[in-house]
């Protein structure tokens, strides 16, 4: 089993090195050697699917551990861990991966730079696998930021332009923010425990390791990487803008897998945090839900439609761990990823129409992806608009898809913890309400796109369905977003109970103390609410659908005049509630001034005076020094003086040579008297 | 009787006045005169050593020597001279300064 | 003061004007007639040494040879006018202070010495003692000087050949 995990691992990566280095040299660009690679680790993660399947057993786990080094006091160890959650995480990443590396070869034909996509994608799928196998805080971390990496390299694929390449650093910087806290909370971990292993952490916190107050920062702290990951509020604002990335990178990262990172992290750790952390947890889990749903209403474009309404799903997700039904948060992670990536193909399916028929028409004004500019498609592309609608449907949440069956769940779970806590009366609200505007906003979106009259007649004209390399993923994810593939062994639509509840079992918390968080009583406590929450949710689905159908099928209210009269709601909506606005005021700006400053300082005192002086100084100290010491002094002065002098008495010296023996006979004498005198002293 | 010491002393004046001679005199067989002056006062001392210093018949015999070499030497000396003579026409030996720097 | 002090002193005179006036003269020919007077002045001292074989070695070689020789040599290298060019160089001044601090050094050595003094007894025989002395003590040094002569004699007559 650990093979075969590490075999899904390293696989991509060595695509992405292959690609990177050689893809362009390669025919076709090497996009099989990247397809290739995921469909093989999509064939593996089958393969333990199968396994799992067959031994059907909820408590499988394998662990396996390595010392990564070994520093006598410090001793850091990474493995890798699977049970049924790794398997199911690993199906579905490889699933999505393969489907959208498939797409990707028609979406993105003919682009500049199209075996670094692929490279990148491999390497993302690499990192993403890397967060799933990982068993201990460390390798996550490790593959969090690596994760981080690929997002800002793909959404920032099309670099040339300003807003790709800002949208990409703004998605890293906000995750950054997300992950100093993740850092914080691993390391005060790591100081309690001494380990980075889940296990050990666990085993930690369950004999009392550290005080509820560290435990419940610890755990808010690992959860702001989530906050960061996920896009949940605050750190929510990098999502949006991501969509400049192309439209299969927003379908993998951010709809399917990255951004579930957040949840499977959330979901893994849900033992160890603490009830209040848990609230904190949920709140701005439901909060984030209803929040991006409101914005949602009034967008244009496309993708941002799906981009606000991905954040609004996460936040059920986490709202589903906050409540402690948070194995319904997974299985919304699973269902999600399916419907949620299947909407963002069908729509890169029709930007791409649209965009060719721009292109036919010679206009490169026109936005491809407003959705004020369409209309009518459903005619010329059936598969798109068929599989959408499938979609669609399973992410408002109705009865019949598998969208409805883990959204039920997740309300349930909410209702059933207010229903102990009657004070959180919010969450149900946020809940109730998020699902009532996700259900009106989607089926705006496939009003606007596939019915009414085209905007245009001209671009009506040049649409055409996408080629079957897009199709085909398309219907691969539509299908899969019905109930029967998350029911099996069972047939029951209104019932969530087969392979994945049996399978993904919830497990207790270590938090010590009796907390009522026992998976026992949370399954208890969802029994009672289940039905009312079941039925509640599908009135509220059904009324959302119906809003939609009135303003912009049947347009018997409009939508301009509710507009007009909810002038400001409306204006907050649409502007996303100034979230960038404010934190361009009141966070970057000053950074910037605060940089500025700094900036002159370093540049015009800094480097002028003092570095330069320093250089200034050097070089008058070595203008004396060499030449005034050196030589005029010392050369000319004492070297050439030397010289001089024995020039000097030389030439009077030599004057003693006289050539005449007598004169030498003098000296000799003197020479002798000399010594006669001195031996007489 | 007279003592050492007086034959020393007329040694040593014999002494001083050839070396005087021979730093002084510019004419080569002048100089030459001064040399043998100087060798009899060397003499002088030997044979006075011989007879007051207890050197026996020794002091003689040294003496004999220096005689001997005191002739070898004026025998070359003079052919020296005469050379000088033949090839520069004088021996004033001022101007026998060929080695002069 | 007897007779023998007197005509010591006498010779002595004799001996220390006549090397004077070699060194002072001015005149070659004076200055070669005093030596010859010098050379019999110390001949004379050689007697009150009772250094008689030496004496008569003295005049013999002294005065018959090297003395000739050098009146020869004036002979030879005379011109008319320089035979009485011999003026003292212009080293008079340093060499006489020189000579003079010499003269005087030896001098206060001379008295300052303890010297060795023996009684000594007149030599009988003189020359047969000298032949013996010669012959077995100083073999060595009478061979060499011998060799010395030869060499001597070579190289005058190689120093006065005529080139051609």
């Amino acid at each position: 089993m650990v093979n075969y995990g590490i075999a899904i691992l390293l696989l991509p990566l060595m695509a992405f090195v292959v690609q990177i280095f050689i893809g362009k040299r390669l025919p076709r660009n090497g996009d099989w050697i990247s397809v290739g690679a995921v469909a093989l680790t999509l064939c593996l993660s089958l393969a333990m699917f199968g396994v799992m399947l067959v031994k059907y057993d909820p408590e499988f786990s394998v662990d396996e551990t390595w010392t990564w080094f070994d520093l006598g006091s410090l001793q850091v160890q990474i493995g890798i861990l699977i049970d049924n959650v790794t398997v199911v995480m690993l199906l579905v990443v490889s699933l999505v991966s393969t489907l959208v590396h498939v797409y990707s070869t028609a979406y993105m034909e003919g682009d500049l730079r199209y075996s670094r996509y692929f490279a990148f994608l491999s390497l993302f799928t690499f990192s993403m696998n890397g967060i799933v196998l990982a068993n201990n805080l460390l390798g996550i971390y490790i593959f969090w930021e690596l994760v981080g990496l690929s997002s800002y390299l793909l959404i920032g694929h099309w670099f040339e332009k300003d807003s790709a390449s800002d949208a990409a650093k703004k998605a890293f910087l906000v995750n950054r923010v997300g992950d100093i806290g993740m850092f914080i909370g691993i390391m005060l971990f790591f100081t309690a425990t001494g380990s980075f292993l889940f296990r050990d952490v666990f085993a930690g916190v369950e004999s009392g390791l550290l005080s509820t107050e560290i435990l419940t920062v610890a755990g808010l702290c690992l959860f702001a990487g989530a906050i960061g990951k996920s896009a949940q509020f605050p750190l929510h604002v990098w999502l949006p803008d991501a969509m400049e990335g192309p439209t299969p990178v927003s379908a993998l990262i951010h709809a399917a897998t990255m951004v579930a990172a957040g949840v499977y992290l959330s979901f893994r750790l849900f033992p160890i945090f603490t009830p209040t952390a848990l609230t904190v947890i949920a709140y701005i889990g439901g909060f984030t839900a209803i929040f991006a749903a409101i914005i949602a209403v009034t967008q244009n474009d496309i993708k941002k439609v799906l981009a606000y309404s991905t954040v609004s799903q996460l936040g059920y997700m986490i709202l589903a761990v906050g409540v402690g039904a948070y194995t319904y948060g997974l299985f919304h992670l699973v269902t999600h990823a399916a419907f949620k990536a299947g909407l963002f193909l069908c729509s890169g399916s029709v930007i791409h129409a649209m965009h060719h028929a721009y292109h036919e028409l010679h206009d490169h004004e026109s936005d491809p992806q407003d959705m004020r500019n369409m209309g009518g498609m459903r005619d010329k592309m059936k598969t798109t608009f068929l599989t959408m609608l499938i979609c669609t449907v399973a992410l408002s949440g109705v009865p019949f898809t598998s969208g409805f069956l883990s959204k039920d769940a997740i309300l349930a779970g909410t209702l059933s913890f207010t229903m102990h806590h009657p004070e959180h009366f919010l969450l149900v609200l946020f809940g109730f309400g998020a699902a009532l505007l996700t259900a009106f906003y989607m089926f705006r979106l496939i009003f606007m796109t596939f019915y009414g009259e085209p905007v245009r007649r001209e671009v009506y004209d040049n649409i055409h369905e996408s080629p079957s390399a897009m199709t085909a993923p398309l219907v691969t994810l539509a299908t899969l977003s019905f109930f029967l593939f998350f029911t099996l062994p069972y047939f029951n639509p209104f019932s969530d109970h087969g392979w994945f509840t049996v399978l993904i079992d919830a497990r207790d918390s270590v938090v010590p103390g009796h907390l009522n968080l026992t998976a026992h009583e949370i399954a208890e406590g969802m029994h009672h609410a289940h039905t009312p929450a079941m039925l509640l949710s599908i009135l509220i689905a059904f009324s959302g659908i119906g809003l939609a159908v009135l303003m912009y099928l049947q347009k018997r209210i409009s939508a301009d005049d509710i507009a007009a009269k909810l002038s400001l709601p409306y204006k907050l909506s649409l502007n996303k509630f100034f979230v960038d606005e404010t934190y361009q005021r009141y966070l970057i700006n000053p950074s910037l001034i605060l940089a500025r400053m700094i900036a002159f300082f370093d540049w015009e005192i800094y480097d002028k005076y003092i570095v330069n002086g320093f250089g200034k100084v050097t070089e008058w100290f070595s203008r004396v020094v060499g030449i005034r010491w050196d030589y005029d002094i010392l050369d000319q002065q004492i070297v050439d003086g030397v010289g001089r002098t024995t020039g000097f008495f030389s030439a009077r010296l030599r004057l003693i040579q006289t050539g005449k023996v007598q004169n030498y006979l003098v000296w000799v004498l003197a020479g002798v008297i000399m010594i006669y005198v001195f031996q007489a002293i | 009787m007279v003592d050492l010491n007086t034959y020393l002393v007329i040694g040593a004046l014999l002494f001083s006045l050839g070396l005087f001679g021979v730093i002084t005199r510019r004419n080569g067989v002048a100089v030459l005169m001064g040399v043998e002056l100087i060798l009899n006062a060397a003499n002088v001392n030997f044979v006075a050593f011989a007879r007051f210093g207890g050197m026996d018949l020794s002091g003689h015999v040294f003496s004999l020597f220096v005689i001997i070499l005191a002739a070898a030497e004026a025998a070359v000396a003079l052919a020296i001279i005469l050379n000088i003579y033949n090839n520069m026409g004088t021996i004033n030996i001022d101007e026998a300064d060929q080695l002069k720097q | 003061m007897s007779g023998q002090l007197i005509i010591f002193w006498i010779v002595t005179l004799v001996t220390v004007l006549s090397a004077a006036t070699v060194v002072f003269s001015k005149n070659l020919i004076y200055s070669a007639v005093a030596l010859l007077f010098t050379l019999l002045g110390v001949a004379g001292l050689y007697v009150f040494l009772w250094a008689d074989f030496i004496a008569v070695t003295q005049i013999l070689i002294y005065v018959g040879g090297i003395l000739v020789l050098i009146i020869f040599g004036i002979m030879l290298t005379h011109r008319i006018t320089s035979v009485r060019l011999s003026h003292s160089s212009m080293q008079r001044g340093v060499g006489g202070a020189i000579v003079l601090v010499i003269f005087v050094g030896l001098t206060s050595m001379i008295f300052r010495a303890p010297w060795y003094r023996v009684a000594a007894v007149e030599p009988q025989e003189t020359v047969r003692q000298i032949g013996r002395l010669l012959m077995i003590d100083y073999l060595l040094p009478f061979e060499v000087a011998s060799v010395l002569l030869l060499v001597a004699l070579m190289g005058a007559a190689l120093l006065s050949r005529k080139v051609d």
